[in-house]
């Protein structure tokens, strides 16, 4: 047989091989955003406690904005503890942490936030308006937003003490 | 019938090709057949007309809101793109690199018929062989029959 012939089956085989040991290797869940450094998608929230809040009302701030629900577990229960701590030292150096609560019922998710004892504001966003318009698709997902309304940073699943310190100290 | 075929297989390929949301009427079925072009962020093997998911109920009715604003379906697909990224369309784009995903599986039957059809044409050729190759072996007592016969009718 020709020497050409010998080496076709393994020319072509090889590099769908490869092709295929890559994609084994990659993580279908991190999905880069393409919002990073875009302008963050203007939203308004109503809050649990009564109130509203949104892009307006945080113009000129850093902005940490969580998507969490009461059934995400255990991830939202994990990172709840340190978003609050976070919200707790940085509130006074013009930070702020907002909980966009999705998918959820109202008495859980309120039942969540009296759990962790949280103190930033948390709303639901009743018809998936605000997490379709910032692509989200599993949480919990944390937008850090800088004080010009850019957004600096996304992070898919549960954040922790270290990882908030520094992506807002990024930002101060 | 070559005429025939070849205005029925330009029919089929442009059948395909040709945007079906220009073919919907209603804006239900608009939002269906764009729900149809995307991926449920949720359950990620189902498009966002078929998965039963929460998500994929508030982007169908994001999509149905956006028809009545009066914007076009490329308008509303270019929005979820630039929200999540190309991979929120179950079809890659048709430009670029992604191309390769379009052509290859086209690629992919013609190279395969290609080999098939060598495959035949080797194994024909060899099926004509010589004659003398291919001549089936006779009982000697038919051929001698057959010879007696020939020279009784030749008389």
């Amino acid at each position: 047989m020709a020497t050409w012939k010998k080496l076709i089956a393994p020319i072509i085989i090889i590099p769908l091989l490869l092709l295929l040991a890559y994609g084994f290797k990659t993580n279908p869940r991190e999905v880069p955003s393409p919002l990073v450094g875009q302008p963050a998608p203007l939203f308004a929230l109503s809050v649990f406690d009564g109130g509203k809040t949104g892009s307006e009302q945080l113009r000129g701030k850093a902005v940490v904005l969580n998507f969490w629900a009461s059934w995400c577990f255990p991830a939202c229960y994990e990172e709840a503890p340190d978003l609050e701590a976070a919200w707790l030292a940085y509130r006074e150096r013009g930070v702020m942490v907002l909980g966009v609560d999705i998918q959820d019922r109202d008495a859980e998710a309120k039942a969540f936030i009296e759990r962790f004892k949280l103190t930033f504001p948390n709303g639901p966003d009743v018809q998936g308006k605000i997490s379709i318009d910032y692509g989200v698709y599993g949480i919990p997902e944390t937008f850090f937003i800088d004080r010009t309304g850019k957004i600096h940073y996304k992070h898919v699943g549960a954040l922790n003490e270290k990882l908030l310190q520094a992506k807002i100290e990024e930002m101060l | 019938m070559d005429r025939v075929f070849q205005s029925l297989l330009i029919v089929a390929v442009l059948w395909t090709w040709w945007p079906s949301t220009i073919r919907a009427v209603s804006h239900e079925d608009q939002t269906q057949l764009l729900a149809a072009e995307l991926r449920c962020p949720v359950c990620q093997n189902l498009s966002v007309a078929d998965s039963p998911s929460e998500m994929a109920n508030q982007m169908r009715d994001v999509i149905r809101e956006k028809l009545q604003k009066g914007e076009n379906p490329d308008q509303i697909l270019a929005y979820f793109v630039s929200r999540y990224g190309e991979w929120i369309l179950l079809s890659p784009k048709r430009e670029g690199f992604n191309w390769v995903a379009w052509l290859l599986p086209f690629g992919a039957i013609l190279g395969g018929a290609g080999v098939i059809a060598l495959i035949v044409r080797r194994a024909s050729k060899k099926g004509r062989g010589s004659d003398d190759e291919k001549q089936p072996l006779l009982d000697p007592r038919y051929v001698q029959r057959l010879e007696a016969d020939l020279r009784e009718s030749e008389r």
